[in-house]
């Protein structure tokens, strides 16, 4: 009898963890399955779910109709340009603000988390036309800051403040400049915070739309961007809209996979300590 | 002189060498301060310009001081905006919070195949934004969208979604709840896994039941880790953009129009900036007396 009860209680349990991840793997899957049928089955009623046969077309439309290859290089500069510059800068800024322990100034940065991004948009966009930047990607790379840099800072504050500091004292003794210290002591050892900071700002540099869907140009959208306006432009073609969907967020999904407990901590330290 | 004085000159003697041995670490943060005055700060201050200007984008302004917050406060699509804000925000927060914790406490159990599980549970969390909400969107479909064919399969009527004035924020809700729910769930998890055993065993030698063992021992050891997934999620919730966006550009009519939506079509499909910047300093102040309000309720939490 009590044998039966941890049964039933074990299979109630299975169910409700499915339920929790059915809705991930339908809109995934769904996707997918849109991405890989053609128009015909795509607006069949009842659904089609398993596409017979499958199809590569969609994501062959994607590449010869779009300048997808353009923006996703555009992209790809972005988001990189924007997680290098804000490396750059924030590590070293995370360190001296984890050394003077300045949670007051800290507490700035705070506030890009806080607000929307939308909110920077104006100043910045009547900054660009002013300086007549607007057409090129250096407006997109240097929004992106807006995200990338606070990112940065939050989770290399909250990282060197975990290390020990007595192998930078010991240098520091032995006559290093702090400069050396930080250099050679403990940039090395905060390896493992870079790799957090390096793949949580990519990310939402990468999936970041408001900025880009201002400023960008026909020749410097970004993905995203691009993809919504493949949306508006086309009502009904489900095919290559899923493709293209697909494929923007594929790379995120599968950094996702490869580097889930970096992002999870980065994700839960940056959040505890963050607020 | 006094041993007390004696001792306060020292401490403060060691306060300020602390202070100097603290302040050669300036420089490291000097290329970071650059860059936020420049992208963050510089906005905030050229905003409260702005907003003092009847400025039309690529057109003439004219300085009219309050006028634009003056006109805010009376204009009825602001005010619509403002409450659906609330009504999305509120749902985007108590249903993600109830459906994370629910999770996290689920994920805090032992089980096979956890980690794939767990994995699965927080990939919409990462995934694009706008590519998911493409994908919403074909589903929303009323004729040929997945998910009206599913109610039919469970015997429900099908819907409108974001087709309709009634459903629309009801729906993009929704997809929140599914992009945002995993954040919540791991802040909470974070939580559960830090918390001690001992209790438990007391509790269960005192003959405590799971449910009053859960209200009693784990509800209140992980009330400040829910309050951190509180902050975080009103926050969040408070900023959505892109899905709606992407699925109803504040339509049908301006039914699902927040505050965010209002916001980007006065400045850059009206161009009217100067408003727009008004709108800008009052979501702010709207943000920031939230999350003073949330952070005080943080440190009531820490007490108690």
């Amino acid at each position: 009898m009590r044998k039966l009860r941890r049964l039933a209680e074990n299979i109630g349990f299975g169910l409700a963890v499915f339920v929790l991840i059915a809705p991930a793997i339908l809109v995934f899957l769904w996707m997918l399955s849109l991405s890989l049928k053609n128009e015909l089955d795509n607006t069949a009623w009842p659904p089609v779910f398993i596409p017979n046969p499958p199809t590569l077309n969609n994501y062959r439309d994607v590449f010869a109709r779009n300048d997808f290859v353009l923006y996703a290089w555009n992209s790809i500069i972005v988001s990189f340009g924007a997680t290098l510059l804000a490396l750059v800068i924030g590590v070293p800024a995370g360190y001296g603000i984890a050394k003077m322990r300045a949670m007051r100034a800290a507490a700035l940065i705070l506030i890009a988390r806080i607000t929307p991004g939308l909110s920077y948009l104006i100043p910045l966009f009547l900054l660009f036309q002013w300086l007549e930047m607007t057409g090129t990607l250096w407006p997109i790379v240097i929004t992106h800051l807006v995200i990338t840099v606070p990112i940065v800072v939050w989770v290399m504050i909250s990282f060197f403040e975990g290390l020990p500091t007595e192998l930078e004292e010991a240098a520091l003794v032995d006559g290093a400049t702090i400069w050396q210290a930080f250099r050679h002591v403990a940039l090395p050892l905060a390896r493992p915070g870079i790799t957090v900071a390096t793949i949580l700002a990519f990310i939402f540099s990468w999936n970041n739309f408001v900025f880009a869907m201002v400023l960008a140009g026909r020749e410097t959208r970004t993905l995203p961007v691009a993809v919504n306006n493949m949306l508006t432009f086309e009502q009904i073609s489900w095919g290559p809209l899923s493709a293209a969907a697909l494929l923007v967020t594929l790379p995120v999904l599968l950094l996702t996979l490869l580097a889930q407990k970096q992002i999870v901590a980065g994700l839960t330290a940056g959040g505890v300590k963050g607020v | 002189m006094s041993q007390a004085t004696a001792a306060s000159v020292a401490g403060r003697a060691a306060a300020k060498r602390r202070r100097n041995y603290a302040r050669r670490y300036v420089w490291f943060v000097v290329p970071a301060a650059v860059v936020i005055i420049a992208v963050i700060l510089f906005p905030w201050i050229f905003t409260i310009y702005v907003s003092a200007f009847d400025w039309r984008l690529g057109g003439e302004r004219r300085w009219v001081g309050f006028a634009n917050y003056e006109q805010l406060f009376t204009d009825a699509r602001f005010g619509w905006a403002v409450l659906r804000t609330i009504f999305y925000t509120s749902l985007a927060v108590v249903l993600p919070m109830l459906l994370g914790l629910a999770a996290a406490l689920s994920f805090n159990r032992k089980f096979p195949l956890r980690g794939l599980a767990r994995t699965i549970f927080i990939l919409p969390m990462m995934a694009t934004p706008v590519a998911v909400a493409l994908v919403w969107t074909m589903m929303f479909h009323p004729q040929l969208g997945v998910l009206n064919w599913l109610l039919v399969q469970f015997g429900l009527p099908p819907s409108l979604w974001v087709y309709s004035a009634d459903t629309v924020i009801p729906t993009l809700v929704l997809v929140e709840v599914w992009h945002w729910t995993p954040l919540v769930m791991l802040l909470i998890l974070g939580g559960l896994a830090s918390l001690p055993i001992d209790p438990y065993e007391a509790a269960k030698i005192d003959g405590a039941s799971p449910w009053q063992a859960f209200r009693y021992i784990t509800l209140p050891l992980l009330a400040p880790f829910i309050v951190v997934a509180l902050i975080i999620r009103t926050i969040d919730a408070l900023k959505a953009f892109d899905t709606i966006y992407v699925i109803t550009q504040g339509g049908p009519g301006q039914a699902s129009e927040t505050i965010n939506i209002f916001l980007y079509l006065q400045a850059f499909a009206f161009y009217n900036v100067g408003y727009a910047s008004a709108v800008v300093m009052v979501f702010f102040i709207l943000i920031m007396a939230l999350a003073a309000l949330l952070l005080w309720t943080r440190e009531r939490v820490r007490m108690t």
